[in-house]
């Protein structure tokens, strides 16, 4: 049994009266791929935000395994310094620095791994000249793996969509995360598209090591892609489970199509 | 044509008791903008047009671009020399007033640099700039009435105090973006101007701080002779700044503030410390502010609050909207259309702050990138690196 990555405990985030989240536990293993699934409105982004930092969860807990597998909680923490934890994720509505060129992006997403600050930028030191060569040979190669390379000096407006939204998971990927959080990855893609999205998350998975957790409207790619999936509806967790237990769990289909 | 009637067609002459009615006034006025709307129409026209069709034509055309010529190390290398030789003889070619109105000129260009890395690298709006300008006056005046402290010690110790200044500003707006941020820099920049005004015992207030000196060259200078070495004071710190902000800008700071500016949110989510790089913002900005504020204080001798307002914060903010927010060509241009159209147009003085009204509407729709917009850095990227 490989360890647990994060893990997510009795949590619930509410806003005004309204309970987004509603007491979920969740916990997500080294190495998996992992999907939440659910109606619109269900709390899934929100989720994905809390856990992220960008909200700070009403109760509970979220846990994080450190890099000396100490278990770090996460709550109240802000997106960079879990962003450091390790955790990096992608956006339902593409947030790609849009003026700057794709490699600018990418290169973005290695900056808490770089040291050079005002002066080294100042003064162009040696050890400051190495870490732009390397940070620019570096992200050319995340570039590659998302077959972007060719669009590494595009502003990142002028990209297709689809290379827009492997160019999120690469910014993310830049930020050597162990988990890797997306967030409908697949939406407004056509089928060819979602089919090569497909291949490419199992295979940047397969090849860093990555654990994935993924929010996704699309049933053939979720089916495909994840190993264990989690339904929120309104909120609570109505079942998990692998693909086939969850395609054939009554309160999933009750929540997707009605009685 | 309504609008103006009241003012433009009827003249009541008091005096004797009439009304004067200037029709002729109401005539011109429509065939103005009857004109002035047939020209916005053509240029909106353009706008919408325009681009699909010129851009790749002026590309493909290899059409001379005055850009691509200065890139060339054999076009670029003579007009550089050219034109430093003309800065350097500028001061024994022209009238001693002239130094002083492009000593003030290039002092604005400093000030419209720093501002552009806060506003076009970091994309804070920040309307209280010239708070930080004030700093480095006072800096130095303060300095020299307590201390006697000469310019070249006053110099990096504005610059320095503008940074903490810039550091102290930034810490309660942290919070804040957008509208909001403008509106509590603007507070800010009055605040500071106010309690320069109001603490009279320390700063001696509205009446301000007379005869700092100048700095000397070993020897002490005469009028003329400071006004020149000034000049070339300004021409190195302009320099410096320049050098500075192009290192910045393809730096790794650089790029987290330009990611702040795009998207905080995403920035934040890429591990960018978004607290610490809206305060480097503000400081690296109110540095050149506070060095500004020095070379002011030793080239007018004197500093009151009044020279400090809202109306100085909005002209630098002008240059960089007009020039190009985020490009250095274009800022130093636009520094030099607003501070030397009033002075060599004195005619139109009075109308300036109308005609930068005009122009900044005029740039904000037909050309919101600014005169010389932002060119960005291309990254080699080939088989034959990697």
């Amino acid at each position: 049994m490989s360890r647990t990555i994060l893990d997510i405990n009795d949590f619930s985030m509410v806003f005004g009266g309204l309970r987004a989240v509603d007491h979920v536990d969740m916990h997500i293993d080294e190495g998996e791929i992992v999907a939440l699934i659910g109606p619109n409105g269900a709390g899934k982004t929100t989720l994905f935000n809390c856990v992220t930092g960008v909200y700070t969860p009403s109760e509970g807990n979220i846990t994080v395994a450190g890099p000396n597998s100490e278990i770090i909680r996460t709550n109240g923490k802000k997106p960079n310094k879990i962003t450091e934890l390790g955790l990096a994720r992608t956006f339902q509505n593409i947030r790609l620095f849009s003026s700057m060129t794709a490699l600018e992006n990418v290169m973005i997403g290695r900056h808490p791994k770089l040291k050079a600050g005002i002066f080294g930028a100042i003064f162009r030191d040696k050890k400051t000249r190495d870490e732009e060569e390397r940070v620019i040979v570096d992200s050319l190669k995340i570039l590659k793996k998302l077959n972007l390379a060719k669009y590494a000096n595009e502003p990142a407006s002028s990209l297709p969509y689809g290379a827009q939204r492997r160019l999120e998971i690469a910014r993310a990927m830049a930020t050597e995360p162990k988990l890797l959080l997306l967030d409908e990855p697949a939406a407004g893609m056509n089928p060819q598209e979602t089919k090569e999205l497909d291949d490419t998350i199992k295979r940047i998975r397969d090849e860093e090591g990555l654990t994935i957790l993924l929010i996704e409207h699309d049933m053939s790619l979720v089916m495909s892609l994840s190993e264990r999936i989690y339904v929120l509806d309104y909120g609570k967790l109505i079942a998990e489970g692998s693909p086939d237990v969850v395609k054939a769990d009554p309160a999933v289909i009750k929540a997707y199509l009605g009685e | 044509m309504i609008l103006t009637f009241p003012i433009m067609v009827i003249k009541v002459n008091s005096y004797e008791g009439v009304v004067l009615w200037r029709w002729k006034n109401l005539m011109w006025i429509g065939i103005g903008t009857f004109f002035l709307s047939w020209l916005w129409r053509f240029l909106l026209d353009r706008k919408e047009n325009g681009p699909g069709e010129s851009k790749p034509d002026a590309d493909r055309d290899g059409k001379f671009s005055l850009r691509k010529a200065l890139g060339e190390r054999k076009v670029k290398i003579p007009t550089l020399a050219v034109l430093a030789i003309l800065v350097l003889a500028f001061p024994f070619m022209v009238k001693f007033y002239q130094v002083g109105i492009m000593t003030s000129a290039l002092m604005f260009v400093i000030l419209g640099l720093g501002l552009n890395i806060v506003i076009g690298y970091g994309g804070l709006l920040h309307l209280g700039y010239a708070a930080f300008y004030a700093m480095g006056a006072y800096t130095y005046g303060l300095m020299y009435l307590y201390w006697g402290l000469p310019f070249w010690a006053a110099l990096p110790l504005g610059a320095v105090s503008g940074a903490v200044f810039g550091i102290v500003i930034g810490v309660p707006v942290l919070r804040l973006r957008g509208d909001y941020l403008a509106i509590v820099t603007l507070a800010f920049g009055e605040i500071s101007r106010l309690l320069l005004e109001n603490m009279s015992g320390f700063t001696k207030g509205p009446e301000g701080i007379a005869q700092i000196p100048r700095p000397g060259f070993f020897v002490k200078l005469s009028l003329q002779g400071a006004t020149t070495y000034l000049f070339y004071i300004c021409i190195v710190l302009v320099l410096f700044a320049i050098f500075v902000i192009r290192r910045l800008e393809d730096s790794r700071i650089g790029r987290a503030l330009e990611a702040m500016k795009e998207d905080d949110i995403a920035a934040q989510s890429m591990g960018i410390d978004l607290a610490k790089t809206k305060l480097i913002t503000f400081a690296l900005g109110a540095v050149w502010a506070g060095m500004v504020g020095v070379v002011l204080a030793a080239k007018t001798t004197y500093i009151n609050p009044g020279s400090f307002t809202l109306m100085e914060s909005v002209m630098i903010l002008v240059a960089v909207v007009l020039g190009g927010t985020g490009s250095i060509p274009g800022v130093i241009l636009g520094a030099f259309l607003v501070t030397l159209i009033p002075e060599y147009f004195r005619a139109l003085a009075d109308y300036r702050m109308l005609m930068f009204g005009v122009a900044l509407v005029v740039m904000s729709i037909f050309r919101p990138q600014g005169i010389i917009p932002r060119v960005r850095k291309r990254y080699l990227v080939g088989e034959d690196k990697s």
